[in-house]
């Protein structure tokens, strides 16, 4: 047996299982999101963009937003544990950045409900501080506090790839560059960033998709309008059992969240050209 | 001078200090402010900490009828099966893209974050209404299939990077001393990789701990897991035994966290998606 042959063949039982479980049903909603009434046509759409053009321009707005404040706080850290020369100051971020990476995003949404409520204790806190009065706290249950919850969740994730790329960079380009005097801001940006680029974009595009598709935290923290699309996904299925509405949604999020991953092609492609 | 410079240099914890603070509050709070839902009796706005604390909540999550035990128990199972089942489909299919030609690599390796590029609530839909077909929901088999698809990312690409970590000198060695593939792969290649796939392992296993969505659909009302009493019970308005849930939840995970980087080596950290 070629080698080839033989690869395919180990990687066919895993694939069999993406094909049958998700390509099969993705496939299904999309014939889904064209069907009115037995018959295909767009009514769907015309339905979708009437009603969700909001929480479309919201979703993209919120995990866009999200992703940026990622990657700089990934950046910011890694470069901390990286360039940092104080070991007790580089051991206490090490050991504070990673706690909230594995907590289930369900406990996040969670954790958020009760700390960022108006009564919760980020301003239970601020009052106590006497950096405001009880009647000035607002709940920050909204917008802010998904993007809050996301970056909370994700920035572990995405610092703990980017920290070990640029912990297995060799050392000898940045050494060169600190003794001809360049500052260490200089040093992150035009020498270790470039190097470890690729690693944060795979982190990032991972947190964008996951967080394209995460359904709990905006219905455990901001279910109102405007709100993300997975939450308008539930709400029609579970409210109008509207499957139509909720496929033609589905593919929405597909086609943003494709367009992302698509970036990613072009540059695993352009690496091994 | 040397004083000076050691003043200085204490100085800087000024700075430290504030950002450390600051981001210990904002790390630390949610889960502190959790922790207290969980033994509070009696709180309500404006005061900043519980008037009454008491373990009420936990006898009546844990009471024969609370349910929570049986929850645990589903998901403590669909977990492990789901880690079973993952693996044994990732460590050939990561050996295969790490060291086989293989044409369309990326589109192969861009195959299996499907599932996690799809908000996947109208699929999960969708696989309820094949699985029923079948005989497949609300059973414990449709569940962890469904995890399965989900967490084969994190299985794949963590096998892949573990095992293209590994130098092939080593193997090749124990070729030319007449090990035979099966045995070089046993013998060599799955110990090495072994830290790699232990650390995919552990994703899987919070992955399906995570779920939500694919629980909801194809498992509920028969297999019930414990992110769907957290949900039902918070949108209940029950923020204690919402918060024990979260804080069952919570443990494997943070106990995860803290072991992890003895399996995720920075050498396979950097190679992962690549």
């Amino acid at each position: 047996m070629s080698r080839r042959l033989l690869g395919l063949f180990l990687v066919l039982p895993a694939l069999a299982v993406i094909a049958l479980l998700f390509i099969l049903p993705l496939i299904m909603s999309a014939v889904g999101a064209f069907q009115v009434d037995g018959s295909f046509g767009w009514g769907n759409f015309t339905k979708t963009f009437d009603l969700y053009t909001k929480d479309i321009i919201f979703t993209v707005v919120i995990v866009s937003l999200s992703t940026a404040l990622i990657g700089l706080a990934s950046i910011a850290i890694g470069g901390y544990l990286t360039l940092g020369n104080n070991p007790v100051a580089v051991s206490i971020l090490r050991f504070l950045y990673r706690w909230p990476m594995f907590i289930p995003f369900i406990v996040v949404g969670q954790l958020m409900r009760t700390f960022l409520s108006k009564n919760g204790m980020m301003n239970n806190t601020a009052v106590s501080l006497g950096l405001m009065t009880p009647l000035d706290t607002v709940s920050f249950l909204d917008w802010r506090g998904i993007v809050f919850a996301f970056v909370w969740k994700q920035t572990p994730f995405v610092a703990l790839l980017v920290a070990g790329a640029m912990a297995s960079l060799n050392r000898d380009t940045i050494e060169a560059a600190r003794n001809l005097g360049a500052s260490k801001l200089r040093v992150l940006f035009e020498i270790i960033v470039p190097q470890v680029a690729v690693t944060l974009t795979v982190g990032l595009i991972l947190s964008f998709v996951t967080m394209m598709s995460v359904l709990s935290v905006p219905l455990m923290i901001n279910a109102q309008t405007p709100t993300m699309l997975t939450a308008d996904i539930a709400f029609r299925v579970n409210a109008y059992g509207d499957y139509g509405v909720a496929n033609a949604l589905g593919l929405i999020s597909l086609v943003l969240a494709s367009s992302v991953a698509w970036i990613y092609l072009r540059i695993s492609l352009k690496e091994r050209t | 001078m040397t004083a000076l410079r050691n003043n200085l240099s204490a100085l800087w914890w000024v700075p430290r200090g504030i950002i450390f603070g600051l981001l210990a509050f904002f790390i630390f709070g949610p889960l502190f402010n959790m922790l207290l839902w969980t033994v509070t009796e009696k709180w309500y706005f404006p005061h900043t900490f519980p008037l009454e604390y008491g373990f009420s909540s936990w006898e009546k999550v844990f009471a024969p009828r609370g349910g929570a035990l049986e929850s645990l128990g589903n998901s403590l199972v669909v977990a492990l099966l789901t880690v079973a089942v993952a693996l044994a489909l990732a460590i050939p299919a990561g050996y295969a893209l790490a060291r086989l030609k293989l044409p369309l690599r990326g589109v192969i390796l861009l195959a299996f974050l499907i599932p996690q590029a799809f908000p996947n609530l109208t699929v999960y839909v969708n696989i309820a209404r094949i699985f029923y077909e079948i005989g497949l929901n609300g059973t414990i088999p449709g569940v962890v299939l469904v995890h399965v698809s989900h967490g084969l990312v994190y299985a794949v690409w963590i096998a892949t990077a573990a095992f293209s970590a590994i130098d092939p000198e080593l193997e090749q060695a124990a070729r030319n001393i007449g090990a035979g593939p099966l045995r070089t792969f046993r013998d060599v290649t799955l110990p090495l990789a072994a830290p790699g796939l232990m650390a995919s392992a552990i994703f899987v296993f919070l992955e399906s701990l995570d779920e939500f969505t694919g629980s909801f659909f194809v498992g509920a009302p028969d297999v019930n897991m414990l992110p769907l009493l957290l949900y039902t019970t918070a949108s209940g308005g029950n923020y204690q035994i919402a918060s024990i849930t979260a804080l069952l939840l919570l443990v494997p995970s943070l106990v995860f966290m803290l072991v992890v980087e003895r399996f995720l080596k920075a050498d396979v950290l950097s190679r992962v998606g690549q």
